[in-house]
């Protein structure tokens, strides 16, 4: 496999340009391009039909990148469509990161929406520039534009063999009316040639050298450093500090009290610190001392909220579903099972804490440079925080050390504005690992309270799911992606099924976790599944395909709710059965397990092989994915994404847990919050595409849910002991 | 503050810091390489892996006063252009997800390779297992590393 690289010679460039200082951080490629957007001579013109692609008349192909990348390699992929009907060398292509700009349309990376959001845009973008490259030749030889056709940055009159590069073409083409997008030829995607083979990675060479390109690694002139400390408690104020102590300690340039407001997603009240170094503000901040009004959040705590959810499903919930008459087919059913099932809240935890440099400007307004998933809600909260007009905020974003989802949210955006606002001055707020795992909005916790039935030909036949699920300072409202839809597995696919949710009023922040919902419900669908496969006496993979039925669309629960193709979901699960080798003969303590999934779009079944010693001792061998999201872009990054969730999945079910006491999140660092290693990675985890002819989805985040119930079905098949209660180091995995 | 005296990367820099500045930050604040990445403060993570006289060490744990004199080597210096083996596997493999981690992770498996040039899968899980990736990107982490010793292996003939 070899992959296309930038050139060193590329990066020195860069390094040497910004070194001039400018204050746009150093990492935006986009100064190099700019040097190259110089014309040659005085009648020489740039190539821009679009807001995504820039050529100059040195034959410079300058490519946007629209939205963040968090890992999720978007900055490769989505110029990989422009560059695709573009018909240009990919490896020779300049990719610069886009800021905040409405002339890109939305930019935000979340949902596993920027694929299905820009897939026809880009191709369009690529598609125009084309075409108005292919009639400058067309015009300069005096043809037809039918006679040449465009290949590998050049345009070629097929009759003749003729050739002018797009450098060559770019100032006439530059002087043509740009053809409306909507009806421009798009090339057959059956002659793509970039899409859906193995790219590396745009910024890999400039990761690999340690080169400034993530939001801490941001350094503007005349910059301070700060620290922020909210209060241990969500929700609590800060209320008085030893402020003149920490003043006087050496490199400190200012603290001070800022009072915030009650929106978890914006500015709480804290203590700033405000130093000449990184170091000298943390070292400051251990001597910090601050009186808190903690407020009622004091009085929770993991176990207290136990009990409430406990009561709570005592009773009745809101009916969010109901079909046929669960109780009449539960009463008649040949066999009942029940089961309550329980994943915990965890965190997001990406590598690089939330940082983000604020930068006062001139005109009285201010300039963010961060590490954002939502660049637009930085924008805005930074505008509330400051009480500006989002005019006034100019939002540039760095590559991203991990999203997850978390930096959805841009809490830290709206405290380093503050910051800098009260300085006056350029600030990079960076947290603490603490801070990080203690101020999250976490994957919220739940209870699914499970009763189901088969009959006596072994058919589901009655679902009931009481699902107990965490608010925010609310009983009528689960907090953010903590809801559950109407339509989720198997709702729509069991003749009689109800499903209820009751709201633990809390006043702990949730938020959106890589396949957020699906990341815990999947766990308790699929692993109810499997014991109620187990009681019909049927194999796990035929009780679900059984349960998928014929080959259909089944309509969605409400508008918003995709509809279900089954023959997708069948697809996959077979593909993975067989990949796997399912059914397989293997030892005691050696098991297979089956899940699949639908989100995002995406449909994904995955099959893990566990063995686990009778001391307990787990290893898993192997996780085989099978994957229909239509068709792949990058292959290499859509399979990094794949393994990358599979993993995740495997991380949180395993060992993750945020729990509270006395309304602190306990954990604190990867000492009690653990990240999965390298020594607990599986050797293999084997991906496998079927490429329909579906529009592309994304693959950020639809991998993950089926790997925390094909793993404990493994484990039970391993061992006969059935997980219903994350994480896995809850449990005994002991047999004998 | 006192000025240190420290050899980074083959060349003599001073850095005027407090004597217990962790050597992450005044190579990131003072120094400008910000390869060198913050992950966790305290020795949990990895991220912050650099080489102390040719061993692997973390830097958020490691105060300045401590390394005068000593040989340090952080990512931009493992090798003068750039190219080392595991750099050029961890392009050719496409490692990376969000590459938060990895100056850390290749910064341990060099120091691997140049005790032990031809690693078992064990030894590399071994070596590694202090390095965490948020992203999970440990296969190809370990098929890049075994890529690289192949390479080393092909070089050496």
């Amino acid at each position: 496999m070899s992959l296309p690289t930038l050139t060193r010679r590329d990066f020195i460039r860069v390094t040497a340009i910004a070194g001039g200082g400018f204050a746009l951080g150093y990492y935006f490629r986009g100064l190099d391009a700019l040097a190259d957007a110089v014309p040659l001579d005085n009648t020489a013109r740039v190539f821009t039909p679009n807001a995504f692609i820039r050529i100059t008349p040195d034959g410079v192909v300058t490519i946007i990148a629209k939205n963040p990348e968090v890992g999720q390699g978007i900055k490769t992929s989505l110029p990989m469509i422009v560059a695709e009907e573009l018909e240009v060398d990919f490896s020779k292509v300049k990719i610069e990161q886009a800021a905040l700009d409405p002339q890109l349309g939305p930019q935000f990376a979340g949902g596993s929406l920027s694929t299905p959001m820009n897939y026809d845009a880009l191709r369009r973008a690529g598609a125009v520039a084309r075409t108005m490259l292919v009639e400058a030749a067309a015009q300069t030889w005096g043809v037809q534009a039918s006679e040449c056709f465009a290949e590998a940055g050049t345009v070629i009159h097929r009759p003749t063999g003729r050739r002018l590069t797009y450098g060559e073409l770019a100032t006439k083409a530059a002087t043509l009316p740009v053809p409306d997008e909507k009806t421009v030829k798009l090339k057959g995607t059956d002659d793509f040639k970039l899409l859906g083979s193995r790219v590396g990675g745009v910024d890999n060479p400039l990761i690999v050298t340690g080169q400034p390109l993530f939001g801490l690694d941001q350094k503007v002139p005349g910059m301070r450093y700060a620290v922020y400390e909210k209060c241990p408690v969500f929700g609590g104020k800060a209320v008085s500090a030893n402020l003149d102590r920490i003043k006087a300690l050496p490199g400190v340039r200012d603290a001070f009290i800022l009072a915030g407001d009650t929106d978890y997603s914006g500015l709480l009240s804290g203590v700033a610190i405000v130093a000449d170094s990184t170091w000298a503000a943390f070292s400051a901040r251990r001597q910090l001392r601050v009186v808190w009004n903690e407020g009622a959040g004091a009085a929770q705590s993991s176990e207290s909220l136990a009990a409430q959810a406990e009561s709570l499903a005592a009773k009745e919930g809101r009916v969010l579903r109901n079909d046929g008459d669960v109780a009449a087919a539960l009463g008649a059913a040949a066999t009942k099972v029940e089961a309550t099932y329980f994943y915990p809240y965890i965190s997001h935890a990406t590598l690089e804490p939330q940082n983000c440099t604020a930068i006062p400007t001139k005109d009285g307004g201010m300039d963010i440079l961060a590490p954002t998933q939502t660049p637009g809600g930085a924008q805005e909260i930074a505008a509330k925080t400051l009480n500006l007009s989002k005019e006034k905020i100019k939002v540039r974003f760095t590559r991203i050390g991990g999203g997850f989802g978390r930096r959805l949210s841009n809490d830290y955006v709206a405290e380093a504005a503050a910051i800098a606002a009260q300085i006056k001055a350029p600030v990079k707020l960076t947290w603490s690992r603490e801070d990080d795992l203690r101020h999250d909005f976490y994957r919220p916790m739940a209870w699914h309270h499970l009763t189901g039935a088969v009959d006596a030909s072994g058919g589901l036949v009655a679902w009931h799911d009481h699902f107990v699920t965490v608010g925010l300072n609310s009983e009528a409202n689960p907090g953010a992606s903590a809801g559950i839809g109407a339509g989720e597995f198997p709702g729509r696919f069991v003749p009689n099924f109800r499903l209820e949710q009751s709201i633990l009023n809390t006043n702990i922040p949730t938020g959106y976790l890589r396949a957020p919902g699906s990341n815990g419900i999947a766990f308790a669908m699929q692993g109810f599944i499997d014991e109620l496969a187990h009681a019909a006496g049927k194999d796990p993979l035929e009780f679900r395909l059984a349960l998928l039925g014929p080959d259909r669309q089944v309509p969605g629960a409400g508008a918003h709710d995709p509809a279900y193709d089954t023959l997708r979901m069948k697809g996959v699960l077979r593909l993975a059965a067989e990949k796997a080798g399912w059914g397989k003969s293997l030892p005691r303590g050696s098991g297979q397990g089956i899940a699949f999934h639908f989100s995002h779009q995406g449909y994904i079944a995955e099959v893990a092989e566990v063995s686990v010693a009778q001391d307990g001792t787990l290893r898993v061998h192997a996780v085989t994915v099978a994957v229909d999201v239509g068709p792949i872009m990058n292959l290499s990054g859509a399979e990094n994404q794949a393994q990358g969730s599979v993993l995740d999945g495997l991380s949180g079910a395993w060992l993750q847990e945020i729990t509270i006491d006395h309304g602190r999140v306990v954990q604190g660092n990867f000492n009690d919050y653990p990240l999965l290693r390298i020594t607990d990675a599986p050797p293999k985890v084997d991906v496998h595409f079927i490429q329909s002819k579906n529009p592309p989805t994304g693959m950020g985040e639809p991998a993950l849910p089926p790997l925390p119930p094909a793993l404990c079905n493994a484990i039970f098949a391993a061992t006969g002991k059935r997980i219903r209660t994350l994480p896995l180091t809850k449990n005994d995995l002991r047999w004998s | 503050m006192p000025t240190y005296s420290l050899k980074v990367n083959g060349q003599v820099r001073a850095v005027d810091v407090a004597a217990d500045t962790p050597l992450l930050w005044a190579l990131r604040d003072n120094l400008e390489l910000v390869g060198t990445k913050f992950g966790c403060g305290a020795g949990f993570c990895g991220a912050c892996t650099i080489h102390v006289n040719g061993v692997p060490t973390r830097s958020c744990q490691l105060p300045v006063s401590t390394v005068v004199g000593m040989e340090i080597t952080t990512i931009e210096g493992l090798d003068p252009a750039g190219t080392h083996a595991l750099q050029k596997s961890w392009c050719d493999l496409d490692v990376p997800q969000c590459g938060y981690c990895q100056a850390g992770q290749i910064m341990t498996a060099a120091a691997l390779l140049k005790n032990n040039p031809h690693p078992t899968d064990e030894e590399i899980d071994g070596a590694m297992a202090g390095n965490l990736c948020r992203c999970c990107t440990y296969l190809r982490i370990r098929a890049a590393i075994k890529d690289a010793a192949g390479a080393a292996k092909g070089a050496a003939r």
